[in-house]
Parts: structure tokens; C-alpha cells; sequence
């Protein structure tokens, strides 16, 4: 079966979702995009969206419209040479119109799974439950040729464990994309010991012709990226109690502190607690469960995300990509209050931002933005004068930056040292890719 | 061309800014004006600086596409929006593509000629953002031939004037096209930063030059021959300005030092279905300019300033040699050696012209005539440059399509 046919009949599972609706976007114009050629003119293309939601697959076809529009205004020169004989086809209005409806015809929604039956390839991106993963991908695979590939999005399920319940042996592997996928470069790319060299092969041509940067990891619960996420917002959770109770003060300002610090002082695009609010409070706890039975000599759990979730504050996203209240409350894509998990309220920034800007201190000038860091070209420079004067600053914010910086390269490092990943590069580029981070958290920074 | 059989000025110039990408209060997610905003602003600041509505005997609009960037059309019905003195009126609007600014100045200058008025308010307007660049670039194409949009490039005008940058550089060379272009571009930039008004008046690149020589085209992303900083912007902008007589002059009570006299003027159109004869050359341009400067009883050495519509710089050398300042082929060394720049040998389009200053299509004609107009009554503030005593004359040369309908204006302080 060539790249083409094995195409020519696609199914995502969970469709709907944050990451299954990306992963169906880019699958749908990729396989749209085989559909044009020449020698495949007069072929079916099937993408099958399935998901238990009306409503979701609903919204779906929504997102897709406006994406697939944003996708064609793009390539409009392209779309011009690939309609050429059609003579109804004039204007470039005329040229995007035939091409988003183009990709539409090609996705099939549908709540059954039936649909994914006649499938050579299947991405899974459900809930991370594995019990759920493993019923979904059995039921498939007993209805299906041998033929048929399963690739997982799982951030932390053992894909081997899969392969095994499933009874999958050699056909599946975890192609993991980072939210959204749509726009994150990084792919984790996780095989097992029987994983078939085609099934491989596959993926990789897939990856590269969606443009993604494909960083290897080991079977490992969490591979890189929640290996390191995970450990690293466990130190933020920690650093914040710590905080608290070091200096006296309620949680809430500590949560604040540590946001700040791992934004502003730590060049991040976003603080540790934002980012937990943005995966969802939820999802990381969840994570942290699948990870935590792995890993004998390591607590991978915490309970503030436990309280958390009892209180019913579970951070994500709305539909729309608007982000949900967690640990912190937004307003506009703003943090505008912090979560009081004793009053069970948030409580504004206003009534003590300042008071908590002042005990961590100011922000020495050569203090960098994490956004303009991304075109500079002496980023690296910036980045050390900066550091290197957190090192001396003496402050308690350059004190958290600099202990949080050291932190997060431990856990880098401990990445390797256990077999997860084959190499401190891989670690640097799925935090570079992954995460948009300005630097990788394997540096000498805070040496 | 007739010789002018009557004495004919411009005055009370007014231009509204260009907004567009480059500008700080642009916002593209933002609601920004319509083009009945436009229209007013530039139409009550003509009137205000001629003694009101009462003193306009005829209203002229020049607007391309207002029917499909703003789903408007009609345009001449909205003169007495701007004041109630303009009911009851003669109004018209005129098309020529993105000579409809040139077309507006014309007709009204006919009108004072055939002595149906001696006031005549002529406006410019074209409001493009509501519209994606990619979707603009459909409705700019109908400046061409519709019959041949579906072997054009998705952004068709580009791809027209990259085609003719193409042969120049096979012609004459490409290092030294591009290093006239990039200079063009450097040109266009700094005068535009010296006029409140100009799209590019923000602008802070302290090399302008250096990034447009970088800037190399690709066709992979645009289009073979040019790089976007060699095409004028998407704007939104509205200019207006009077067109009298001696008498008019008088009825208005503006003073013959603070108007512009139309010496001569040239108007000519190109088959739109053809193709130009040599892409090396503007052929209209050539004639129409000639024309003007034949009307007017003058040649070209005795210009002191030009307004030249650079939609995209290889125009811009292309025009300087169709004027015949340079020879077939040394145009772009030419602007390249600076001759073009404010403080050169011919300064060309002082505000930015329309890389610089901004292009609203069917606004551009009129913008021209205000910034001409500024610089030879000296009101062209920050912008003013010299206009040598042995070279009073300012010329204009508008163009619609690819050399297809052109406008060109000779004139003088009055």
C-alpha cells in the first residue's frame, strides 16, 4: 500500500476534542491535498471524525470552515495551478470556496464506530484512559484487515501496553502532537519493540509532509514532554507551598509568585500555573496518575490539584479555545485574580499584586520578554547577560528563578539518565517545539 | 489636445491620512471607519477652507471598487451627506481603475473648460481593509481584462509588474534593477516619514535601503519579481481639493499665490485586451505625459517636482523613463544614483507616493494633485522641498490598470 492509499481512507478517534479536532484538520488537507493530484483524480478520500458528541462534531465542521479558510488564503497560489483546467473557477473568492468545500466533502462525521471499519489508518485521541484506548482500538481491530495502522495520541500511557491489550502487535506506535496541533512544530514519535519499520517509515513521511519536527522518545510513561512537564509544574506546586508557609503568607500569593517567576524571570511564554490551567487542572492530575505507578522511586502526584479538583476548579478550554478559570481566573486571555483554596474564591490581583511584586523585587534591566526573544538573533546573549544577573541579584524572585532553572535542567538530564530520551537535544527540542520555549531547559544558564 | 481655452486652478488641497498596515492606530481586528467617513472628512475639509457648500457649483468622485470592497456603490449620492448645500447639485462619480483619482481631476477641470462651472469639489476615495489582501487581490484585477484573470496570478497586479520587472532585469540587468528599486523604496520611505498623513509616517527602519536590497522575491510565497516592499499598501484614504476658474478663485476668496494653475493636462487610454507591446516601456505614460507637457508649452527640464504613480517601484523607474530623464535601460541607475530623492535632481512624489505615502486606488489621482499643490504654494510642511525658480512646474501622472488609462497634470503656482 503506498503513502497515497493508505490515505485514502482515514479515521480519528475523538474528533471533536482539543487534540483530535487539530489532528483531523491537518489529516483532512493533507489527504485533500493527494486528492488534487493528477493521478489521483477520480479517487475517494474518507476521513472518518468520529466522537460520542453531536455537538462536538457540530462544532467541529465549524472550526474546520474557518481554519481550512485561513490554510487556502495561504496557499492561494498553489490552489490557482491545482484548478487550472477548471474553467468555473476564476477568482481567487472562487478558488478558496471549491478548496475549503473540497476539504469538507472529504470528513464524514458520525457517534459510531462502525465508520472506522474500512480505515487502513487510525489515530486515537481520546481521554488518557487507557481501559477506554485499549476497548476502542480491540473492537477496530477485530473488525478490520490486518492491514489496518493505529497510531495513539497518548501523552503518557506505555504505547506497549496498549499494543499488548489491544492485540495490536507491530501496527501501532504513539504519534504524539502538542496542543493545538495546528500550530505546535513537535511531534513525539514513540515505537515499541515490535512496531513494523513500515508502520515507522509511514509516520515519518506523514510527519514531514505535515512540516512537523519529529523528536524520538523512549516507551516510557509520559515519554519527554509530561516527563519533564510534569516533574517540572510538581516543583512549581511545591516551590509555591513552600513559599507560603517560608514567608507567612496565603497560597494564593505564593501561586501568584511562582506564576510570575516562571514567566517573567524564566523567559517562559507562560507561567507553570497558567500552563496547568491551560492543559487543564484535570488533565495533568490524570497524567500524573498514569505516570506515578512507573516511577517506584518518585512521587508523581500533588495533592493542591487533588483540592483542586474536589473544589471543582478544573482549569482547560471552552469550545472556542477560550480559556477555562483554574488556578487562575482570565479575563480576556488575562490573569486577573488568583484561587483562594481556603475561602474557595478567587481573590483580584489588584488587592495584592503589588505587595507580592515587591517581595520578590525588581527585575534587573537586562530583563527580556519571552515573545521578543523569538526573532532575535542574539538570543543566546541576551539570555546569559540576563541570567547572569539574576545569579547576583540577590533578590527572592532571581532566588526562585535561578533554583527553578536548575530544577527544570535536572529534570532534563534525568530524562536521559533514565533511557526516556535518547539525547539532551531531544529534550531541548521538544521544550524548544513543543512548548515554545525561548531556550532548552538542559543549559549552563544557572550553572 | 486642445489648448486650454480658459484659465483653470486647483486649491484648498486636503488629504485624510492612509490607514493601513504601518500605521499605529491600525488595528485589523478592530472596527475602523467606512468610506462615508472617508468622503466626509475629506469633502467638509475642502468646503471648509473654500467658504462652504454654497460656493460648489458641481461635485466630482473618482473611487475604483467601492461596489465590491464596501459592497457601495452610487458614490455620487453621498455629496450631500457631506453638506446639505450639496443637494440639488450635479454629482458624478468616474471610474478608470486607479486612474479614477486622475479621471476625477479631469472631469472637473472639463467642467470649468466648458464653463458648466466655476466651482467644481473633487474627491478621490478608496477603502480597501475591509477586505482580505488575498480577496483584494481579485477585485484590483478587474483593472485587467476579466477574460484573462484565470491565467493570472492569484495576486494579479503583482504578478503583471513582476512580469515586467522580469524583462528589465533580463533586458538590463538584475543587480543593478534591483538596487534602483531598493532605492525607490528608501526614497519613498523617507518622505513619508515627513508627512503626518503618510501611511508610512510611522515607519523607523533606519535602513530602508540595506532591507529592501535584503528582501529578495520568491515566487514560492509571492510573486517571481518582487518583494512586497517593491508594491504600494492596502489603504484607506479620501482626498480632496477645488477646480476652478479665475472667477471661481474669486467666488471662494482664496488668493491666486495659495492655488495651483493647470497649465496643460494629457489623458489617454491603452486597448485593455491587448497586451502591452514592450514591458520595458509604459507606453501611455509616455504619450499621456508627453501630451501634458505639450498642452502646457513646456518640457520636461522645466519640471521642478513630479507625483508619478509608483504602484510598485519598477513603475517608478520604468516612469522616469518614459519621461525620458533617462535613457531605455538606465532608469534604475538613475534613481539608484538618488536623482529621484527629495534633494536630487528631479524629486519625485515628496509625500511617499503611493509605496510611501499610501494608495488608495481610486483616492491616488487626487492625493497627487493635493501634494503638488502643497509643495508649490510651500504648504507641504516637514515635506516642503525647494521648487527652483527656472522650474516652477509640478507634474502628476496617474494610472489605471497595466498602463491602460492615464492622467497627467502640468502645473504652477498660480
Amino acid at each position: 500500500m503506498t503513502y497515497d492509499e493508505r490515505l485514502q481512507n482515514v479515521t480519528v478517534l475523538g474528533a471533536a476534542g482539543k487534540m483530535g479536532s487539530g489532528i483531523l484538520l491537518l489529516t483532512a488537507v493533507e489527504m485533500a491535498d493527494l486528492a488534487l493530484k493528477p493521478e489521483n483524480k477520480g479517487k475517494a478520500f474518507i476521513l472518518n471524525a468520529i466522537d460520542v458528541s453531536p455537538e462536538g462534531l457540530s462544532g467541529l465542521m465549524n472550526y474546520l470552515r474557518g481554519q481550512v479558510r485561513k490554510i487556502a488564503e495561504k496557499k492561494t497560489v498553489w490552489l490557482r495551478k491545482m484548478y487550472a483546467d477548471r474553467d468555473d473557477l476564476i477568482e481567487n473568492f472562487d478558488i478558496i470556496d471549491e478548496y475549503i468545500f473540497h476539504v469538507l466533502s472529504i470528513v464524514w462525521p458520525s457517534t459510531t464506530l462502525e465508520a472506522a471499519y474500512k480505515s487502513n489508518l487510525v489515530f486515537e485521541a481520546v481521554i488518557e484512559n487507557k481501559d477506554l484506548k485499549v476497548k476502542l482500538l480491540s473492537q477496530i481491530r477485530e473488525n478490520t484487515s490486518e492491514n489496518t495502522w493505529f497510531f495513539t495520541n497518548t501523552s503518557s500511557v506505555p504505547i506497549n501496553l496498549i499494543e499488548k491489550d489491544a492485540g495490536l502487535e507491530g501496527r501501532i506506535l504513539g504519534f504524539h502532537f502538542y496542543n493545538p496541533p495546528a500550530v505546535q512544530k513537535l511531534v513525539e514519535l514513540i515505537t515499541t519493540d515490535n512496531t513494523k519499520e513500515e508502520v515507522k517509515e509511514f509516520a515519518l513521511a506523514y510527519a514531514k509532509s505535515l512540516k512537523k519536527v519529529v523528536v524520538p522518545s523512549n516507551d516510557f510513561a509520559g515519554f519527554i514532554g509530561n516527563g519533564h512537564f510534569m516533574r517540572d509544574a510538581l516543583h512549581g506546586l511545591k516551590e509555591a507551598e513552600a513559599l507560603a508557609a517560608e514567608k507567612n503568607i496565603p497560597l494564593y500569593k505564593a501561586i501568584y509568585m511562582i506564576n510570575k517567576v516562571t514567566q517573567d524571570y524564566l523567559v517562559r511564554p507562560m507561567g507553570i500555573f497558567q500552563l496547568i490551567d491551560y492543559v487543564g487542572i484535570d488533565v495533568v492530575s490524570f497524567i500524573m496518575s498514569v505516570m506515578n505507578p512507573y516511577h517506584e522511586d518518585e512521587e508523581i502526584e500533588h495533592h493542591l490539584l487533588d483540592k483542586m479538583l474536589e473544589q471543582g476548579v478544573k482549569g482547560g478550554q471552552y469550545s472556542s479555545g477560550a480559556q477555562k478559570d483554574g488556578f487562575l481566573k482570565y479575563k480576556g486571555g488575562k490573569v486577573v485574580a488568583v484561587w483562594d483554596i481556603h475561602k474557595q474564591e478567587y481573590v483580584d490581583l489588584d488587592k495584592f499584586q503589588q505587595e507580592c511584586d515587591e517581595m520578590l523585587g525588581d527585575l534587573p534591566e537586562s530583563h527580556v520578554a519571552w515573545k521578543s526573544t523569538l526573532r532575535m538573533k542574539n538570543k543566546e546573549e541576551v539570555l546569559k547577560t540576563f541570567f547572569d544577573n539574576l545569579k547576583t541579584l540577590g533578590t527572592l524572585g532571581a532566588e526562585l528563578a535561578v533554583r527553578y532553572g536548575r530544577r527544570s535542567k535536572e529534570i532534563g538530564e534525568q530524562l536521559v539518565n533514565s533511557g526516556v530520551a535518547h539525547n539532551i537535544d531531544d529534550v531541548n527540542t521538544v521544550m524548544l517545539t513543543g512548548f515554545f520555549h525561548a531556550y532548552g531547559p538542559v543549559n549552563n544558564y544557572f550553572d | 489636445m486642445k489648448k486650454m481655452r480658459r484659465k483653470v486652478y486647483m486649491t484648498a488641497g486636503y488629504n485624510t491620512i492612509s490607514l493601513g498596515t504601518g500605521r499605529r492606530e491600525f488595528n485589523p481586528k478592530k472596527p475602523r471607519p467606512g468610506i462615508e467617513h472617508y468622503i466626509k472628512e475629506a469633502g467638509q475639509a475642502v468646503l471648509e477652507k473654500i467658504g462652504g457648500a454654497d460656493n460648489v457649483d458641481e461635485s466630482v468622485i473618482g473611487n475604483f471598487m467601492a461596489a465590491r470592497f464596501n459592497k457601495q456603490g452610487h458614490l455620487d449620492g453621498f455629496f450631500p451627506m457631506i453638506d446639505k448645500g450639496l443637494a440639488m447639485k450635479p454629482a458624478v462619480r468616474v471610474e478608470g481603475a486607479c486612474a479614477s483619482g486622475g479621471l476625477s481631476l479631469a472631469t472637473g477641470i472639463r467642467h470649468v473648460l466648458a464653463e458648466t462651472a466655476d466651482v467644481v469639489l473633487s474627491l478621490g476615495v478608496e477603502v480597501q481593509n475591509p477586505v482580505k489582501a488575498i480577496y483584494g487581490a481579485d477585485i484590483l484585477a478587474l483593472a485587467g481584462w476579466f477574460q484573462k484573470r484565470k491565467q493570472g496570478h492569484a495576486y494579479f497586479f503583482p504578478g503583471q509588474f513582476s512580469d515586467r520587472a522580469g524583462a528589465y532585469y533580463e533586458k538590463y540587468g538584475y543587480d543593478r534593477t534591483r538596487k534602483g528599486m531598493a532605492r525607490w523604496y528608501a526614497n519613498a520611505i523617507e518622505n513619508a516619514r515627513l508627512d503626518p498623513t503618510a501611511q508610512e509616517y510611522h515607519n523607523t527602519n533606519p535602513d530602508p535601503y540595506g532591507t529592501a536590497l535584503k528582501m529578495k522575491p520568491n515566487g514560492k510565497v509571492f510573486v517571481d519579481n518582487l518583494s512586497v516592499l517593491d508594491c504600494s499598501k492596502v489603504s484607506d484614504a479620501a482626498s480632496g481639493i477645488v477646480i476652478c476658474s479665475e472667477e471661481g478663485l474669486k467666488r471662494i476668496g482664496v488668493d491666486k499665490k495659495d492655488a495651483v494653475e493647470v497649465i496643460g493636462f494629457g489623458h489617454a487610454v491603452r486597448d485593455l485586451t491587448e497586451d502591452p507591446k514592450d514591458l520595458t516601456e509604459l507606453e501611455t505614460i509616455k504619450f499621456a505625459a508627453h501630451q501634458a507637457l505639450e498642452n502646457a508649452g513646456i518640457t520636461i527640464d522645466q519640471v521642478g517636482t513630479v507625483e508619478t504613480h509608483d504602484c510598485f517601484s519598477i513603475a517608478g523607474i520604468l516612469a522616469v523613463e518614459a519621461l525620458g530623464l533617462a535613457a531605455k535601460g538606465e532608469g534604475a541607475d538613475y534613481v539608484d544614483e538618488g536623482k529621484t530623492s527629495r534633494n536630487g535632481e528631479m524629486p519625485m512624489n515628496t509625500t511617499g507616493g503611493l509605496i510611501g505615502w499610501g494608495h488608495p486606488t481610486g483616492g491616488t489621482g487626487v492625493h497627487q494633485a493635493v501634494t503638488i499643490w502643497q509643495q508649490l504654494t510651500g504648504k507641504a510642511g516637514d515635506a516642503q522641498i525647494e521648487i527652483p525658480g527656472d522650474r516652477p512646474y509640478g507634474l502628476t501622472i496617474n494610472m489605471g490598470g497595466d498602463d491602460v488609462t492615464v492622467v497627467s497634470i502640468v502645473f504652477k503656482r498660480g
